[in-house]
């Protein structure tokens, strides 16, 4: 009997090992897309060359200052919205939480308006540390409101201590860009989410929040499987609730704060990409997390490459195009597939 | 969650038994203090502004005799106003209730899970590729929430509708329409597409009779479905097989409490746009304040009204030379409101 079990788990891993490489491979081919695909048709052969020799031709210019540089964003950003998202659904145990719920996207997007219309910045570059500093400071925010008294940050304190103040955030923001058109103007490309505009440089400075927002997510994964028992069992197994729940929050706001700084609000990745994963790996986060860590930059990178020869010369963000390639995907799996709680 | 809360209140039976109902006397009390809210800034809301009148003034004119100059301003400007505001608010409290407790999640309100979303596509739709005026825009809202509600309920149905595939279902869907909206407001001209923010935040500036009177046939004709259904949704939450086993008709039940709430947020949004966080936080502030773990759709009615009539008092009178939509005091209201009820809650517990 023993063995059996042991039989059929050892090959259970080895189909999700194997998952995992396959999507591995597909992500790769997204990238080199990416890299080779865009308004400017550049063939495959040279796209190659230049690539490894950059040899200063106008081809070499375009790929190495602005595809591998929004290639390179797709990845980080990807990977942080789909891991971010699942953090924050295994933390709240519910899976319709999306890291917008901690007040990060609202906190983002207050911290922009100020900088546009307080500060008179313009360009996107400027919003970047606005934007990671309002997202930190909704979250401690949320976490601070949602974690007052003896039992703690429980899951649905959270989520409504989120919605309040995001709830309260969207409001003084309206409030200014209603009163203020200038600001709105500016303030509406930025909140579809886009890469445009996003160069090499605003990659290095939010590289390490990047990096230690992933290591952190993964080192989670043990401690989420225990919480998804609930908190009792959880305590029982000798996990510590407390100290997951505030590491998992620094982490999600790190990721999503650093991806929103990065390439503006984009929900969907971090909601739905999460929720395809665990249909495929089921809820072990040993394996969700990994697997939408390499989802979500295949349908952030993808839909980028979609937006910019869907509509030639001109681009679709990549906001737009996200939702409209993973929601009918995420419909149909829904339809196909047992619903899942958490 | 939810089973062992199920029933609360203490019975009251009239002619030995043959007729008995359940009240809660903390929430009968709420209620009644709502409703007395509600009725004084209602008083408040008609009697000030630019053109101050006493309240036998204002009882006059909507009879009839009123001073000189004081019908267009009671009857033409401030009632209607006063009524929207209350009854799109009961309608978005009502709404909100019945679809958290169907879905069991305090995150299933129709502004999150996609109704409101259609909606507002209708109405940008509207506002940016035709330049349509405010009848117009209210009718695309109506069309969209209504087309969007429909292949939501089409799409999510499968041998009967789960709520939880339900609320998955309208998440991808608005998913995509809130995609299109953020296209048609970053393709659309500065002017229009500060006109469709404004529409998205929600607001009852200049809103009229002919807002009104649809409005209230709505809510006369669904809220006696949403009452009389309701008392099924503790029964529902124990789950599709328990409820069978105690006679209720799920998949129907499910559909009409479904179709009321979506109904109501639909003829609410098209009135006044899908104000923000009404049918989110009503519920939840009605929970807390009258103590019971589910809030009637009397209470999250009579919560939505006072919510949304008290952040239009704001917006009318604290910042009144800007006309500013009612939607931000509601958010900022309604999320200051939640947030200190929150952490008195959290302290005690």
């Amino acid at each position: 009997m023993v063995g059996v079990t042991n039989h059929t788990r050892s090959t259970f891993r080895a189909g999700q090992a194997l998952g995992l490489l396959v999507s591995l491979a597909a992500l790769a081919f997204v990238c080199a897309l990416g890299i080779w695909f865009g308004s400017k048709d550049i063939p495959f052969a040279s796209t190659w060359d230049v690539l490894w020799h950059n040899d200063g031709s106008r081809d070499a210019v375009i790929i190495h200052t602005v595809r591998i540089p929004r290639t390179l964003l797709g990845l980080l950003v990807g990977a942080a919205l789909a891991m971010a998202g699942a953090l924050m659904q295994a933390l709240t145990r519910n899976p319709l939480a999306e890291p917008g719920l901690l007040g990060v996207g609202a906190g983002g997007a207050a911290a922009v308006v100020a900088a546009i219309g307080f500060f008179g910045i313009s360009g996107v570059s400027g919003y970047v540390w606005f934007a990671f500093a309002g997202s930190g400071i909704a979250a401690v925010l949320v976490y601070m409101l949602g974690s007052s008294g003896r039992s703690g940050a429980t899951p649905d304190r959270l989520i409504m201590a989120g919605a309040a103040v995001s709830a309260v955030l969207y409001a003084l923001i309206y409030a200014v860009l209603l009163l203020d058109p200038i600001t709105f103007n500016e303030f509406r490309f930025w909140n579809v989410g886009s890469f445009t505009g996003r160069d090499m440089d605003i990659i290095p400075p939010l590289l390490p929040f990047f990096l230690i927002g992933i290591v952190l997510t993964l080192a989670l994964a043990r401690p989420l499987n225990a919480i998804a028992l609930g908190d009792q069992t959880a305590t029982a197994l000798g996990a510590h609730i407390g100290r997951t729940r505030v590491l998992g929050i620094i982490a999600v706001t790190l990721l999503c704060g650093a991806a929103t700084a990065a390439i503006g609000p984009v929900t969907f990745v971090g909601l739905a990409v999460p929720y395809m994963v665990r249909l495929i790996t089921g809820p072990d986060q040993r394996w969700v997390l990994p697997y939408s860590m390499i989802f979500g930059p295949i349908l952030l990178i993808g839909s980028d490459v979609l937006g910019r020869v869907i509509n030639e010369p001109q681009e679709l963000q990549v906001g737009i195009v996200t939702a409209f390639v993973g929601a009918p995907v995420f419909i149909w799996l829904c339809r196909r597939r047992r619903v899942t709680k958490l | 969650m939810s089973v062992s809360t199920a029933v609360r209140g203490r019975p009251l039976r009239i002619g030995q038994g043959r007729l008995s109902i359940r009240l809660d006397i903390r929430a009968t009390v709420t209620c009644v203090v709502m409703l007395a809210t509600v009725v004084g800034l209602a008083v408040f809301s008609m009697t000030t502004g630019d053109y101050p009148l006493s309240a036998s003034e204002v009882v006059a004119t909507i009879l009839g005799a009123g001073p000189p100059g004081a019908e267009f301003i009671v009857l033409e400007l401030r009632l209607p106003r006063l009524l929207a505001a209350i009854l799109v608010g009961g309608a978005f409290g009502v709404s909100g209730a019945i679809m958290q407790r169907l879905t069991d999640n305090p995150l299933g309100s129709p502004d999150i899970i996609g109704f409101t979303m259609g909606a507002a596509t209708g109405a940008l739709s509207v506002i940016v590729l035709t330049g349509g005026g405010m009848l117009a825009v209210a009718g695309g809202a109506l069309a969209g929430g209504i087309v969007t509600s429909v292949l939501i309920y089409l799409l999510a149905f499968k041998q009967g509708v789960q709520g939880f595939r339900l609320v998955l279902i309208g998440i991808g869907m608005s998913a995509m329409l809130y995609a299109a909206n953020q296209f048609l407001i970053t393709h659309a001209s500065l002017r229009d597409a500060i006109a469709a923010a404004a529409w998205q935040v929600g607001g009852l500036n200049g809103r009229g009779w002919e807002h009104v009177e649809p409005l209230a046939w709505a809510m006369l004709a669904l809220l006696p479905f949403a009452v009389f259904f309701s008392h099924r949704l503790a029964i529902l939450q124990m789950g599709d097989d328990a409820a069978k086993a105690l006679g209720v008709r799920v998949e129907s039940t499910r559909f009409v409490l479904i179709m009321v709430s979506v109904a109501l947020a639909a003829i609410g949004t098209a009135v006044a746009g899908p104000i923000a966080f009404v049918a989110l936080a009503s519920p939840q502030i009605a929970r807390r304040v009258t103590g019971s773990p589910y809030p009637g759709p009397i209470s999250a009615g009579l919560m939505g009204a006072l919510l949304l009539l008290a952040s239009d008092l704001t917006v009318q009178h604290a910042i009144s030379d800007t006309q500013l939509p009612v939607g931000i005091a509601t958010g900022a209201i309604g999320g200051l409101y939640l947030a200190w009820l929150l952490a008195r809650e959290f302290r005690r517990r």
